[in-house]
């Protein structure tokens, strides 16, 4: 990155930011500034207080200590009224969420002028904002359509419109909360490249994210936080990945890599399944998995390796074919059969599919197992002996969380993994099948899933691991198939696999035509 | 068959069936203004009977017929009121607060009126609406005897829908409000209250369920009886989901099941000997069932219906 604005004028400082709820301290004493022009990249893992602090700025939390200055009218830092959305949004503070603020019976226009006129108003001037916007959007390069339905609008485009909202009222300062959780590559490439153009038009930006490589490509400078405190403060430039995640997590990260070991005889093995027409259909999937292996099936989400997990974990029957594991038929078993017989299921929406929200922790670690002596007697279940068992897995899984009685719906997603891993894996499962096992978590979560599932291998189970992350399947399988159009590739060694090849293969061509 | 047609072909009956909807233009439009953002008022039925009785009550007391219309819209505003603190900031179950509602205010009504007159064999009655003659626009063919042959009351719902829409469709607060029963959240990050809209669109949406129930007994009749509402609120609940939350479709819906019930009046009189009468009652409660199961399915609902908003809270 270049034309680091140093000399710019500050639009934004935080000044000793302090946070608490009940023990828990979200942000201690964290101060920050930012300058016209300039993009900041705020990095931590999750639960690091990036969003806290975020949330602050803009007035959904108050901080217990320190305060918020933007220039006041005589370019004077001034402090910025706690508390007040409005007062953040009169100062230009405009904010992209994470999960975003739309909508969505409404129009992008409609959403846009949300707020901006009086509601006492008898009228409201669509026109004049129309032609505002027609001409934010040529300087931004950021195009959507403003008569569209948000409903009908696609992830991308509704963050387009999230920061037109920020840009309609002429935001000084914008923040992108995770920005790219929800962008296919090449939104986040065109997300970055206005970015840029915005930063050069004289807008202070800050992206919040937990992506090393983002980071570095996308920022002029890098703020860590780490456990609520920032940890570092530089600029981009002469930052690497490895001291990043070093400074983000606290310790070396131990990279977990497969050793080198046979292995054994076939497991699990599904022959010609298809399932019927439409979207994410699978059709004739021949599959061998072998004990003490790890079989990576690599391609592009609604490809059928959604279909296919749902399969193996007994949520959808095929309409053709046979599934068969250790010599016992399971084609049209159910998801309890697929549990009694040894299957182990990631789901890969861990919020929705993983667990159940309003239930507790001990609950949700316990709901595969319900029917088994140790949890119930005489049909009564043995909540102390449940407790006690969620409190171990606690321990040994590291799940951050108030305890065992806490609603599994507050934690954050890489302590929502850590309950299904939990779960599955301490049943010690013949096989483990593994749908997008670490994304959306930060680095320390996926080293953890990434540890598990090397042990699950270690002690001879058979783990299916379905996933986007090209780095994640060349480092964690034996070998490796894609999948496309419910088409699933032979598998091969992973030693003999081309990373780039893999990439065009999973976008759809062959092999000879990859290769 | 014939039968059927003379009735469906006068001036008379759709004159009936425009006075039978109008207590249901009051309701399904508050029922809608109250769930566009985002709170189901279950109290709309004892918010009829309190409109009714406090309307009347005003009137008999010598506050005269507009001055019982606003006595009765306080008296809505005041349940509402009570129903927004209890589901809004405090966000308590809707359905929970709503059915309290209901019950607390229909029994405050009879308690007011049985305390009130004690002992009083028939209702007293008072001088109520009578219908107006609008100079021109009565003496029109065939839609002046229909629209312009009614009370001041049966006006005021025709206005209460257009002023609604407008307010809805065309102003800064009616997108506000479309958006806090959609994403609170998109509300909030654009500065506005969200507590303040819903309590505000509660309140306002209860004061036009009483004018409902005041139209019972100072337009229809000139009296309060003892479950003279019967039902009307629930039905206003199920029109709003048939309208799928918009004020031309919740008109139509209302004049719908009104034209029904004075359909079945006028059939029982006219075959009422062959088939018992209750049938026809049973008719317009039925029909409105079967439109629900047809058009529910594909009814946008406002996604934050029944979703108490903490600020806050992701």
């Amino acid at each position: 990155m270049n034309a680091n604005p140093n000399d710019a004028p500050l639009v934004l400082k935080l000044d000793k930011i302090t946070k608490r709820f009940g023990a828990l301290t979200a942000n201690g004493d964290v101060s920050l500034d930012l300058r016209q022009g300039e993009i900041l990249a705020l990095l931590g893992e999750n639960g690091a207080g990036k969003t806290t602090l975020m949330n602050i700025l803009f007035g959904h939390y108050v901080a217990d200590e320190g305060t918020v200055e933007v220039p006041g009218t005589d370019g004077s830092l001034q402090q910025l009224e706690p508390g007040s959305p409005n007062a953040a949004l009169e100062a230009g503070i405009g904010m992209v969420h994470q999960h975003f603020t739309l909508a969505e019976n409404l129009s992008a226009l409609e959403n846009i002028l949300l707020g901006t006129e009086a509601l006492t108003s008898f009228k409201s001037s669509r026109a004049k904002a129309r032609q505002k916007l027609e001409s934010l959007m040529e300087r931004s390069g950021l195009s959507v359509d403003l008569n569209a339905r948000i409903s009908d609008l696609s992830v991308g485009e509704k963050q387009r419109v999230e920061i037109l909202k920020a840009l309609y009222r002429d935001a000084r300062v914008l923040v992108l909360d995770e920005p790219t959780a929800v962008l296919t590559p090449q939104e986040s490439e065109s997300l970055f490249s206005t970015l840029q153009k915005l930063a050069s038009e004289g807008l202070g930006i800050i992206f919040i994210s937990h992506k090393l490589d983002e980071v570095l490509s996308a920022s002029h400078r890098i703020a860590v936080l780490r456990g609520g405190r920032k940890v570092s403060d530089q600029p981009t430039e002469g930052c690497n990945k490895r001291q990043l995640a070093e400074l983000m997590v606290g310790k070396t990260v131990p990279e977990s890599n497969r050793d080198s070991k046979e292995a054994g005889a076939p497991l699990f093995v599904l022959q010609n399944v298809s399932t019927g027409q439409g979207r994410d259909a699978i059709t004739n999937i021949d599959l061998e998995l072998l004990s003490g292996e790890i079989l990576g099936i690599a391609g592009v989400s609604g490809n059928g390796q959604g279909t296919l997990a749902k399969l193996i974990s007994g949520l959808a029957t095929p309409q053709s074919g046979s599934i068969v594991l250790n010599g016992a038929p399971l084609t049209t078993a159910s998801a309890r059969q697929m549990i009694d017989a040894g299957i182990a299921r990631i789901p890969e929406d861990r919020h929705k599919d993983g667990i159940v929200g309003p239930m507790t922790v001990a609950e949700n670690l316990a709901i595969e197992t319900i029917r088994k002596p140790e949890n119930h007697r005489f049909g009564f279940l043995k909540f102390g002996a449940i407790a006690e068992r969620a409190r171990e897995a606690i321990t040994s899984y590291d799940i951050r969380c108030q305890g065992d009685k806490a609603p599994a719906r507050l934690l954050s997603g890489g302590n929502i993994q850590k309950i299904v891993l939990a779960r599955t894996l301490d049943a010690s499962p013949v096989v483990v099948l593994a749908a997008q096992p670490s994304r959306g978590l930060d680095v320390g979560a996926t080293a953890d899933v990434h540890r598990r599932l090397l042990e699950a291998r270690a002690r001879g189970a058979g783990v299916i691991l379905i996933s986007e992350d090209l780095d994640e399947l060349m480092r964690l399988s034996d070998r490796i198939a894609v999948i496309h159009r419910g088409v699933l590739s032979e598998p091969e060694k992973t030693e003999s696999v081309d990373r780039g090849t893999l990439g065009l293969r999973m976008a759809g061509q062959s092999k000879e035509q990859a290769a | 068959m014939s039968d059927i047609f003379d009735i469906l072909l006068s001036i008379n009956f759709w004159n009936a069936a425009l006075r039978i909807s109008t207590p249901l233009i009051f309701g399904v439009i508050g029922a809608l203004v109250c769930e566009r953002a985002g709170v189901l008022n279950l109290g709309i039925e004892g918010i009829f009977t309190a409109g009714a009785m406090a309307g009347w009550m005003a009137v008999w007391l010598g506050a005269g017929l507009w001055g019982g219309v606003l006595v009765a819209a306080l008296a809505g505003a005041f349940f509402g009121l009570i129903h927004a603190i209890l589901t809004v900031p405090l966000g308590l179950s809707q359905h929970v607060s709503g059915i309290g509602v209901t019950l607390f205010a229909t029994a405050l009504s009879y308690f007011t009126y049985r305390t009130a007159l004690p002992d009083v064999s028939s209702p007293p009655r008072i001088e109520a609406f009578k219908a107006i003659d609008v100079p021109g626009l009565s003496d029109l063919p065939i839609v002046g005897p229909i629209l312009f042959q009614q009370t001041p009351m049966t006006i005021l719902a025709l206005v209460i829908v257009a002023v609604t829409a407008f307010v809805l469709y065309r102003t800064p607060l009616g997108l506000a409000i479309r958006a806090v029963g959609d994403n609170p959240s998109a509300v909030e990050s654009q500065g506005l209250s969200v507590y303040g809209l819903r309590i505000g669109a509660v309140v306002v949406g209860s004061s036009l369920m009483a004018l409902g129930g005041a139209f019972l007994t100072m337009s229809a009749f000139d009296a309060f009886f003892f479950g003279m509402v019967n039902g009307r609120g629930w039905i206003c609940i199920a029109l709003t989901v048939f309208a799928s939350w918009k004020p031309g479709k919740a008109l139509i819906g209302a004049l719908l099941f009104g034209a029904f019930d004075a359909f079945q009046v006028r059939l029982q009189t006219e075959i009422g000997t062959i088939i018992p009468g209750q049938i026809f009652l049973m008719l317009p409660y039925i029909l409105s069932i079967a439109a629900l199961v047809l058009v529910a399915r594909k009814a946008d609902y406002p996604r934050a219906l029944l979703v108490p908003y903490f600020r806050g809270q992701r």
